[in-house]
């Protein structure tokens, strides 16, 4: 790590599994072994196709999911640390184990430090709430304001800095438009004055056009308010211009993290070489002539996922090493980090 | 809404002539006269008996009277059961006592069955919700004069030592417990049911994360977001089971005796008492029709995006 980190959020050994109904064995592995800092004032941009765990790890940080081992600290405080309580068995099979119960903080407070913006803006808005008893409802929660003339004064304020109406307090989330919605999550997710923000695919619900107004604003919060970001996409193009650092998840695993240029200039991961390749370049000449990488086969289950490097049955470069060893993450540049036995 | 309240009544007064015509058709069919009954009486009194009441005239022509008399608020006398009192007023003499147990029978059900269902939906899948499952599917699938016997049985001097409550009604508290139990076990159960799956459905929502990451305590947000979103179904269910309910549960009526329109409705179907039948079947008709009008009106407040007078 280096010497001017500021560390804000912080996982080490996430694991995340999903129990399936009738399925002996750990069910669904959605997050499996992720270890990832995130500094103060920092964006973290987070891509993967879907199903790759990017929305459960931004979750599981904010403890929405109840993590099923790992350490997870913010602000220098263990708010979570539990045993993994799979331990492969004689034959190789996964087996439960009885662990110590884990160590839990309440997350009353950090509610407050750590907010998340949901990918769905018409579903993460209650139907039956008016807009501002959705952003006062958090504001009463943690006891922010005591008199009434104070929190509707927070509310106006909130949805000015997100740009609506301070009229618009008064009606229901039906009455407004995807992006509207989005900026009343927005708002909703400033409320209580939050330091660590997770951007849950936050734009991936809009219209083109109205992506870039959502993320310029988004930008300019951060500015103002200094705060983190943990954003969560789909499209590289976003993320390369909204984060400092771009970590690429392949199902469950964090497979490279890489300040933002240097990952776009030098991919190191077979993987991230794949999904740049992939992304639109507006200029014909430039586009015709780039090699595009195709990757053979699908996405392996994550309720089974390939021994070793879970990369491998698609990977062009694929080894026996990586058949049966599991890749470790390092640092193989200065804050670049990737997990690959052919570095 | 002016409009729409208009446009409501008028509907409602059609479905009432539709469910009138329909009952008085139907009745007639049923073979058997009012005058049939121990002693057969001759064929002679039998018709001067029809004269006296009209029953000799064609079946259309007995109609268009009673429509006429029903518009000017006349139902009729009663010809068999209690003859020559007006309808309307043994209806109103005998509606209070159904109403009064149904009203009971029906807060119990809705202060159990609701929570109930919340419990099941919140512990999915855990024992409680297996227990609760198969309670309320036996409550269900059975009749409730089953229930009625059972609870007769067991707490009534069937099993030795054990009398608990009085066997048949008579109006003290004691006696109300056992009809309303009965009587409230069905929608207990149906209401139960229904609450599970409505809020399983809310609880999956994504404003229920959004409530847990503003720091909501999990019994503010299963009551005060994802029941408020799961109460539609609830609401459409309860509506017309009041209306049947405050009428007397037909059957329970009769097992505990009570002196209730319940018990009234069938006697008079027994006893081809006419007017009366028409009488009980238009008031429980009414009644359900303006119950379904209270839970269009809850749906606005429940749920703001329903907008009443938009639509067809």
């Amino acid at each position: 790590m280096n010497k001017n980190d500021d560390i804000l959020v912080s996982v080490e050994h996430l694991k995340k599994y999903f129990p399936v109904k009738g399925m002996k064995g750990p069910g669904v592995q959605a997050v499996e072994d992720i270890s990832v800092f995130i500094r103060r004032g920092e964006t973290l941009g987070l891509v993967g196709e879907s199903g790759c765990g990017k929305t459960t790890l931004g979750r599981t940080i904010l403890q929405l999911h109840q993590p099923t081992s790992g350490k997870i600290v913010y602000d220098g405080e263990v708010i979570y640390e539990g045993e993994d309580p799979w331990k492969p068995g004689a034959n190789g099979v996964m087996q439960d184990v009885k662990v110590p119960k884990p160590r839990q903080a309440n997350m009353l407070p950090y509610r407050r430090k750590m907010q998340i913006i949901f990918q769905d803006p018409s579903a993460s808005l209650d139907p039956r709430m008016t807009v501002g008893e959705i952003i006062g409802e958090a504001l009463d929660i943690h006891k922010l304001f005591e008199s009434k003339t104070d929190r509707m004064d927070r509310i106006k304020e909130l949805l000015s800095t997100v740009g609506l109406n301070t009229e618009h307090a008064n009606r229901y989330p039906h009455e407004f438009s995807g992006g509207q919605q989005q900026r009343v999550g927005i708002a909703r997710a400033l409320a209580v004055n939050p330091e660590f923000i997770v951007c849950d695919e936050p734009i991936s619900a809009l219209d083109v056009s109205i992506q870039s107004q959502v993320v310029n604003m988004l930008e300019d919060m951060q500015k103002e308010l200094g705060l983190t970001y943990l954003f969560i996409a789909h499209d590289l193009s976003v993320v390369r211009h909204i984060s400092n650092r771009i970590g690429v998840m392949y199902l469950g695993t964090m497979v490279e993290l890489a300040e933002s240029y240097e990952l776009n200039r030098n991919p190191m991961h077979p993987y991230t070489q794949t999904l740049l390749s992939a992304v639109p370049v507006p200029d014909p000449q430039l586009s015709r002539s780039r090699q595009r990488i195709i990757l053979e086969g699908d996405i392996p289950s994550p309720m089974n996922p390939p021994t070793g490097c879970r990369f491998h049955t698609r990977c062009p470069h694929a080894t026996e090493k990586c058949r049966g060893e599991v890749p470790e993450f390092k640092e193989y540049a200065p804050d670049h980090w990737a997990a690959c036995h052919n570095l | 809404m002016t409009k729409y309240m208009v446009r409501r009544v008028i509907m409602a007064i059609v479905t009432l002539a539709v469910v009138a015509c329909t009952t008085f058709f139907l009745m007639n069919a049923i073979p058997g006269n009012p005058w049939l009954s121990e002693k057969t009486p001759t064929q002679a009194t039998i018709d001067a008996l029809n004269a006296k009441y009209g029953l000799d005239q064609p079946l259309i022509v007995q109609l268009g009277k009673y429509l006429g008399n029903l518009i000017q608020g006349d139902f009729g006398t009663s010809i068999k059961m209690q003859k020559n009192r007006p309808v309307l007023q043994i209806i109103l003499e005998m509606f209070p006592v159904s109403a009064k147990v149904g009203i009971l029978a029906i807060v119990w059900a809705v202060l159990a069955g609701v929570p109930l269902g919340c419990l099941a939906a919140y512990k999915r899948g855990t024992w409680i919700d297996s227990f609760l499952r198969i309670v309320c599917t036996i409550g269900i699938s059975m009749p409730g004069f089953v229930v009625a016997t059972l609870l007769l049985h067991t707490l009534c001097g069937g099993i030795a030592g054990v009398k608990l409550f009085p066997a048949l009604f008579d109006g003290t508290p004691a006696s109300y417990v056992l009809p309303c139990i009965a009587l409230g076990f069905y929608p207990m159960c149906y209401l139960s049911r229904q609450t599970r799956t409505a809020m399983l459905d809310s609880i999956n929502q994504e404003y229920i994360k959004t409530a847990r990451a503003k720091g909501l305590k999990n019994g503010v947000i299963i009551f005060k977001h994802a029941l408020r979103n799961a109460l539609i179904p609830v609401i459409t269910y309860l509506g017309p089971q009041v209306a049947f309910t405050l009428c007397g549960g037909l059957v329970v009526e009769t097992v505990f005796s009570i002196p209730g329109l319940g018990r009234y409705f069938i006697q008079s179907i027994q006893n081809r008492d006419y007017p009366l039948i028409m009488g009980t079947t238009i008031f429980l008709a009414a009644f359900i029709i303006v119950m379904n009008l209270l839970v269009d009106v809850c749906y606005k407040i429940v749920d703001p995006r329903i907008n009443l007078t938009r639509g067809n």
